[in-house]
């Protein structure tokens, strides 16, 4: 078939991504399936249609045409033979909705969190990521909710890994779950696909697979600044995944909150009237704290990022903070 | 049908319902269905413009990754909503019931006017006072939760335009229903001595099934969105998790309407298609019963299946799957109406006439449509697709290039009954062609990219380079072939704009039957006189009695 000549070594096609999960394998034969139902029922239709169109085109005013109203076996035949094909279909996408469905035993259970505009993954060991690894051909779970750190009240997110083909709405106050059985290593994207406001479109982050003897280790890895990285550009790399660049510019203009170019060392005004030097110290306790102190001019919206940022995070990102000083 | 009907004297003065009375206060105030039915079109069109150049400025955004326009996010987020929300609420849930429908209901059952004339009236001004309402949220707040309102983003963060859109919808909805009524009653009621259940056109039973929709379904979203309304206005907890509410309740509610009016909007462009295959192939509709039939189980089951917009939301897998079965269930009624349409063509006389080219256009892109539906039908596939533009794709070409391009087929089938006008041939041709194609490159594209997982509502995509280059890169050209594509169709939007207006000022004189239609609408002066006919109109035989009467045999 076209597809599969079509098909790279990873599984990808014209129509799909590359292939990096149980379920992938699981969906793209249906998808394939239905494909070509599709196709068939097309060209039927519309060849029919051209044909007709063609061979009966009016050669001239006044022709006569048949009195046709009807034909009884044919209708009970279009009605028999879709019927058919829309319950294999029907069956077929059941019974993979029943894998999406029930979790094996044994999995890596990880908690997820979504925030407006970020992700966090907290593992069994308690590291938190603000990326998903996770180990090959090992079935994960995901156990997640929508929290807001913000005086706003949370609202509903959705989780989406294209190459895996899953996704799962995320909700306040309750708890989803997702699971998949990754395949294929390498870096593909998470999306958000619940409409969720500003930073909606930015609330994306990788999913790295990753062999299994190297999962312990990339865990560990989280708490350090990449290999060739200095502390601040690890920090500009985790401002940006962390979503804060939704609101934050770095060069001076003005977005939901306050631009970071400039502000470490400069003099902050607050609503409360009080006034204070931006230094580390502020700097810490504002992304752990955001409404203790806020910048007059500015809104009471930032979630706080408490549990969300392991230590070393926490420094790499004020040290490129303190490295857009003027 | 009888062609007794005697319009010589009215037509001998040359007294229309256009020129019967004039001032713009006999239009206002007016109670013919006629008049009325010109002014919804006329609104309806108005608010397609501005819907429509909110999706160009949505498309032309999309052309670069980091957005081509320099809008800020927020700014996208209100023009995909407005885009969404008037192109529901003020375009296409009205669209061709109030106006082509209220134009032509009374007409096809040889009757003055409709059962209620001033409540048809009330429904109009109902509909203009909803638009001031929208009209007052794009003026004076915003509006950033798309069209679905979904809480807890519309109760708890979203601008202020909430409420001020919500009621608007509110009052819409009353709009909608006191349509529904009017046209039930009208049909049980007012059919000329006859016109017999088997013998109405079918475009009157798709307008019959319509209302009943319109009756039964909008109350739900009016008291949700009343619920909506309080909890935002004064913190009683219904959807929000925050104040103990139930986020996935609201949309429960708000798809229990949302989906039946689908096929609000989905069953009127079926009634079009059935008249103009039959008049323009000069052929008995091929299974008249089943597809007027199939309209009132589309309605039916189409109650049933508001859950597939939910599959990934939460709801319970058991409920899922009875939705997914449900779903393939209507799948059934509308197959059987393409085949018809199509089996009606066999040994015609076709011609290649404007309303005939928007046919051909609808059953290709209705079958698009309809087909890529079982991909989200069907549960596994819906995980993967869901939300992405693959979803975009899919409702486009049904709502769009099959509702939308058969309300075009209407228009150019009955202008000249409704203007008294024919329009200039040759543009109409190329106008059509422009838009098929147009519509075909801006929406075709969207299926790949929601395949490889580009999810809707994104202001910007260029985040998605810094972990996969190559997705990057293609996301990239799908969305700038379908800008090109919007355009192209804009410009053939634009084309029939002009030739129409013109057609009023410069057209030719149109005949009273210039198709030889054998429904009633085609037995009376065009356009019509005041009362529509100069007597009652007496009915022998169905409306497509083709070839044994045929007014075009000489």
């Amino acid at each position: 078939m076209i597809n599969t000549l079509l098909a790279n070594a990873n599984g990808a096609t014209f129509w799909l991504p590359v292939q990096a999960s149980t379920f992938a394998e699981v969906h793209d034969p249906l998808f394939y399936f239905i494909y070509w139902v599709c196709v068939v029922s097309f060209v039927v239709v519309v060849g029919v249609m051209a044909y007709f169109g063609v061979k009966y085109k009016r050669k001239q005013e006044g022709e006569r045409t048949s009195g046709n109203r009807g034909n009884f076996a044919l209708e009970v035949g279009w009605i028999a033979v879709p019927s058919v094909f829309l319950l294999i279909i029907f069956w077929w996408g059941f019974q993979g909705f029943v894998m999406y469905q029930t979790p094996p035993a044994n999995t890596l259970n990880v908690r997820v969190t979504a925030d407006t505009w970020s992700w966090s993954f907290r593992y069994p060991d308690g590291t938190v990521s603000s990326e998903l690894i996770v180990p090959v051909d090992q079935p994960v779970r995901l156990t997640m909710t929508s929290e807001s750190g913000s005086a706003q009240g949370a609202v509903i997110h959705s989780l989406f890994i294209p190459a895996f083909r899953l996704k799962r709405d995320v909700l306040p106050d309750r708890y989803t779950v997702l699971w998949f059985e990754a395949t294929r290593e390498g870096t593909y994207t998470l999306f958000c696909t619940e409409y969720c406001g500003t930073g909606h479109s930015e609330m994306n982050v990788p999913v790295h697979v990753v062999p299994s003897d190297e999962f312990a280790e990339r865990l560990a890895a989280l708490d350090s600044a990449p290999d060739g990285m200095t502390t601040a550009e690890w920090g500009q790399q985790l401002f940006a995944q962390q979503g804060c660049t939704a609101c934050h510019s770095v060069d001076g203009s003005r977005l939901i909150g306050p631009t970071m170019q400039g502000l470490y060392g400069s003099t902050r005004e607050f609503t409360d009237g009080s006034t204070r030097v931006a230094d580390e110290n502020y700097l810490r306790e504002s992304i752990l704290e955001p409404s203790a102190l806020i910048n007059v001019g500015y809104q009471n919206v930032m979630p706080s990022y408490a549990g969300r940022l392991t230590d070393g995070r926490l420094d790499a990102i004020i040290a490129y903070i303190e490295s857009l000083a003027d | 049908m009888s062609t007794a009907a005697q319009t010589d004297t009215a037509h001998a003065a040359g007294t229309n319902y256009l020129n019967a009375t004039k001032g713009l206060k006999s239009w206002i105030f007016t109670l013919d269905h006629k008049r009325i039915g010109i002014m919804y079109l006329i609104s309806i069109l108005l608010f397609f413009l501005v819907g429509g150049l909110l999706a160009l400025g949505v498309r032309a955004h999309l052309f670069s990754p980091e957005g081509a326009t320099g809008m800020s996010n927020d700014t996208y987020n209100q023009a995909f909503t407005l885009h969404g929300a008037i192109m529901t609420f003020l375009f296409i849930v009205p669209s061709i019931p109030a106006s082509i429908g209220n134009f032509f209901l009374p007409l096809m059952l040889g009757a003055k006017d409709v059962a209620f004339p001033k409540l048809n009236l009330a429904s109009y001004h109902l509909y203009f006072l909803g638009a001031l309402f929208f009209i007052a949220t794009i003026v004076f707040t915003g509006l950033d939760t798309g069209w679905t309102f979904y809480a807890p983003f519309s109760t708890d963060r979203a601008m202020n335009g909430v409420i001020l859109a919500t009621s608007g919808a509110f009052i819409l909805g009353f709009s909608s229903i006191l349509t529904g009524v009017n046209f039930i009653v009208t049909i049980h009621k007012l059919r000329a001595p006859g016109l017999t259940w088997r013998r109405l056109p079918l475009f009157v039973w798709s307008l019959y099934a319509t209302s009943i929709i319109y009756v039964l379904a909008t109350p739900v979203v009016g008291i949700t969105l009343l619920l909506l309304i309080i909890e935002r206005a004064f913190g009683v907890g219904i959807f929000d998790p925050a104040l103990g509410g139930d986020p996935v309740l609201f949309q429960h509610f708000f798809w229990f309407y949302s989906h039946p009016v689908v096929y609000v909007m989905i069953l009127p462009a079926f009634g079009v298609i059935s008249e103009l295959v039959t008049i323009h192939s000069r052929k008995h509709i091929f299974g008249y019963n089943a597809i007027a039939v199939s309209s009132i189980a589309i309605a039916f089951i189409g109650f049933l299946v508001w859950g597939h917009h939910m599959f990934v939301s939460g709801q319970s897998g058991l409920s899922a799957a009875v939705f997914s079965f449900l779903t393939f269930l209507v799948a059934v009624p509308t197959a059987i109406k393409v085949f018809s349409w199509v089996a009606t063509m066999y040994k015609g006389s076709i011609v290649y006439n404007t309303p005939m080219l928007y046919t051909f256009s609808f059953l290709f892109l209705f079958s698009i449509g309809g087909l890529t539906g079982l991909f989200l039908g069907a549960l596994a596939t819906d995980v993967h697709l869901h939300d992405t533009y693959f979803v975009v794709a899919h409702f486009h070409y049904v709502m769009m290039g099959s509702v939308f391009i058969g309300f075009l087929g209407a228009i150019h089938h009955w202008w000249p009954k409704m203007t008294g006008r024919m329009y200039n041939e040759t543009l109409g041709r190329i106008a059509c062609g422009l838009v098929f194609v147009g519509f075909n490159v801006t929406f075709f594209t969207q299926f790949v990219l929601g395949t490889q997982g580009m999810p809707r509502r994104y202001a910007t995509y260029h985040e998605v380079g810094d972990i996969e280059p190559q997705l990057l890169e293609m996301f990239t050209l799908l969305h700038q072939i379908s800008t090109i594509g919007s355009f192209i169709m804009a410009a053939g939007l634009f084309l029939i704009l002009f030739y129409l207006l013109a057609s009023v000022f410069k057209g030719d004189k149109a005949p009273d039957n210039p198709w030889g239609g054998l429904s009633l609408e085609w037995a009376t002066a065009s356009p019509p006189i005041e009362h529509n006919f100069e007597g009652q109109p007496v009915v022998r035989r169905g409306p497509y009695e083709f070839p044994e009467i045929d007014p075009m045999i000489k």
